[in-house]
């Protein structure tokens, strides 16, 4: 870098030299600001006019192009595809080769039995490796859903823009349904094919377990809504616990009742009474027995386990919103 | 001119402990206003509340008492959002995302569509200077200084009109940092408002219209960096000149007393008591056929401002 005359700067008479903010713009250099840390260097002015230039080239906005027209629902989805993306990149669906591994080897080893027996046991098998997986998922991704980005702090970008609190949490459980709801999918193909398999063809029952696939999934919908609002609050370790202790009662919630009903005492009965209205009736969504006898469940009884589903994830979810929009960021 | 940021008496207390909790003030009572256009600098040491103040403002965190508003707008209006940018202190984004692909979440989050989405993701990371073999990369293969560049982009994919920049310089090498410097004084002419704190003082003396300085919680100072480093006192001025002799210059600083000359391998260093005095050495040198090598301040005002402010 050539060091000017200092008898050919063109300053401006009155500020010949160097208050730093005053210059930059007409002096064209005095020496190369080559450490930054150099109090006082002098910015190249030549160099600042390119540089904007090229700023101004690179991010006006394109000719034609939209303003932003941000609705609440593009948001969501917007972030729910993110989770499903981190979900696949983290190898999530990787339990899928596990399931399907499971189901070839007790094709093969249960050849001994008769077609019908052995369907069955595929059935009641791969239904119950179903509802296992995806109840590990749910609650292990679920408690980390939102625990991991307040922990690395990737939710401070995102929550700078305009992005509620809500919608994110919305995004994130929606995200993490949708990869549920392809893990659930694939297993029940996979169910599907193995039983065409050992029935050697066609079979009513690859399509009669359906129903049961479909409240398995809702069963995981209301278990990752639990994880969920747990994670709100504490650590996903604690959250992983209090949401497989809500898994395992909830499978027995009918036993709550005949408890309460069966207790001396009234604090004994309104605890476990409290408990049956307050934890979720998780036996309607595990019938693999009937699935495994060909028997769907009926119209209405589905019908009502959606709707007792969707009205349960909706509270859970409004809850956690409004904890966690309470909450202070470290 | 319009106000871009108002801040009102914001005050923000943490608790502590875990057993027998306790309050901390880490934020007392700011009060502060950015003007539309400035580039504006927050300084202040290490846990004087700089990072609290943008948190608060990006709601991350809740005040304990006051107000603000960026914009016009309440800080709890979320729409309002659309029209800033952020860049977090320690930035971390997912790593499972390329940075194209992070930026294009980002844009898209803004609404924008497809088409521009893409096209705003390409021009930022080129306008950040991100080495376009790393574009698309996962961002968990990225270096400190790469993160923050994408930490910047991020922060401008929705051409805001106000930029909170949580430490913009920390971890990026010298031309990076210069880079990045030269790319927020290019702001200027879009007209964004700048809003960043630093405790780099050489960055905020560069770059800034005004700047406030933070001292455990409290607001020290604030103003025009001339104001600034007015209020440290007159400022002795440093000349460094070649291409004459000792004897010369002596002889041609005659008239100038105050001035003092010590000679140096390649020519020599002129010290002057205040900046008045620069103008006639500057003559005075001209006169005597040397070369002027730069012109500074001794020491730095802003320095013993923040020094200051320490104790
Ligand atoms: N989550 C927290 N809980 C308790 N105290 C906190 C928390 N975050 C910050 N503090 C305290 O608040 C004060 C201000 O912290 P802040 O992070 O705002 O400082 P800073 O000015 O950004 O510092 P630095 O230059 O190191 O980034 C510090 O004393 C810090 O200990
Ligand atoms: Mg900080």
């Amino acid at each position: 870098m050539p060091l000017l005359h200092f008898l050919s700067l063109p300053c401006k008479p009155d500020r010949p030299y160097v208050t730093l903010r005053s210059c930059r713009y007409h002096l064209p250099t005095v020496r190369p600001c080559c450490s930054c840390d150099m109090p006082n260097s002098i910015v190249i002015a030549e160099r600042l006019n390119r540089v904007t230039d090229t700023h101004r080239e690179a991010t006006s906005t394109p000719a034609g192009a939209t303003m932003p027209r941000g609705t609440g629902v593009r948001r969501i989805l917007t972030i729910a595809r993110n989770a499903f993306r981190e979900a696949v990149r983290d190898r999530v669906l990787y339990n899928l080769v596990l399931f399907v591994l499971l189901l070839t080897a007790s094709a093969i080893f249960l050849g001994e039995l008769s077609a019908a027996q052995e369907a069955k046991i595929i059935v009641d098998l791969g239904l119950s490796a179903m509802l296992l997986f995806g109840t590990f998922i749910a609650i292990f991704v679920g408690t980390g859903l939102v625990y991991k980005e307040i922990e690395r702090r990737t939710l401070y970008a995102i929550l700078a823009k305009p992005v509620g609190r809500g919608e994110f949490l919305l995004g994130k459980y929606l995200g993490l349904c949708l990869t549920l709801a392809v893990n659930v999918s694939v297993m029940g193909v996979g169910i599907s094919l193995a039983l065409l398999f050992v029935k050697r063809g066609y079979d009513p029952l690859a399509l009669r377990i359906w129903p049961a696939v479909a409240l398995i999934y809702i069963e995981l919908m209301i278990v990752v809504a639990v994880a969920l609002l747990f994670s709100s609050f504490s650590t996903p370790a604690l959250a992983a616990l209090l949401t497989f202790a809500v898994f395992v009662i909830g499978h027995f919630s009918a036993d709550l009742k005949t408890l309460a009903a069966a207790t001396g005492t009234t604090a004994a009965r309104i605890f476990f009474g409290l408990l049956f209205y307050l934890l979720p009736n998780l036996s309607h969504y595990t019938k693999l027995t009937d699935a495994g006898h060909g028997l769907m469940p009926a119209p209405s009884a589905f019908i009502v386990a959606l709707a007792y589903a969707l009205i349960y994830i909706a509270v859970l979810l409004a809850a956690a919103t409004f904890i966690f929009n309470r909450r202070n960021f470290k | 001119m319009t106000v871009a940021l108002e801040i009102e008496n914001l005050t923000k207390d943490y608790e502590v402990g875990f057993a027998r909790k306790r309050r901390v003030r880490a934020l007392d009572g700011l009060t502060l206003t950015v003007e539309r256009g400035e580039i504006f600098g927050f300084l202040g040491a290490n846990g004087a509340g700089k990072s609290t103040t943008m948190k608060l403002l990006m709601r991350l965190i809740y005040p304990t008492a006051g107000r603000a508003s960026i914009l016009g707008c309440d800080i709890n209006d979320i729409a309002m959002h659309a029209r800033i940018g952020y860049l977090p202190e320690h930035p971390y984004f997912y790593d499972y995302l390329t940075a194209r692909e992070f930026l294009e979440y980002c844009a898209e989050l803004f609404g924008y569509t497809r088409t521009d989405c893409r096209q705003r993701a390409a021009a930022l990371l080129a306008l950040v200077h991100l080495d376009d073999k790393s574009w698309d990369k996962q961002l968990r293969k990225f270096s400190k200084g790469m993160l923050q560049r994408v930490g910047l982009a991020q922060a401008l994919v929705n051409d805001p009109e106000i930029v909170f920049l949580d430490e913009p310089m920390s971890g990026l090498d010298p031309v990076g940092r210069r880079e990045i410097r030269d790319l927020i004084a290019s702001l200027r002419h879009k007209e964004t408002t700048v809003f960043f704190c630093s405790h780099i003082l050489a960055d905020i003396e560069v770059l800034c219209d005004r700047a406030a300085i933070l001292q455990k919680g409290r607001l020290a100072h604030a103003g025009r960096l001339e104001d600034l480093r007015g209020r440290a006192g007159t400022r002795a001025m440093e000349l460094v000149v070649a291409g004459a002799t000792a004897e010369q210059l002596r002889a041609a600083l005659q008239p100038l007393p105050a001035a003092q000359l010590t000679q140096t391998p390649g020519g020599a260093r002129i010290e002057v008591p205040s900046e008045r005095d620069v103008d006639a050495a500057l003559a005075a040198l001209r006169d005597c056929g040397a070369r002027l090598v730069s012109v500074q301040p001794v020491g730095n005002p802003l320095e013993d401002l923040f020094v200051a402010n320490q104790n």
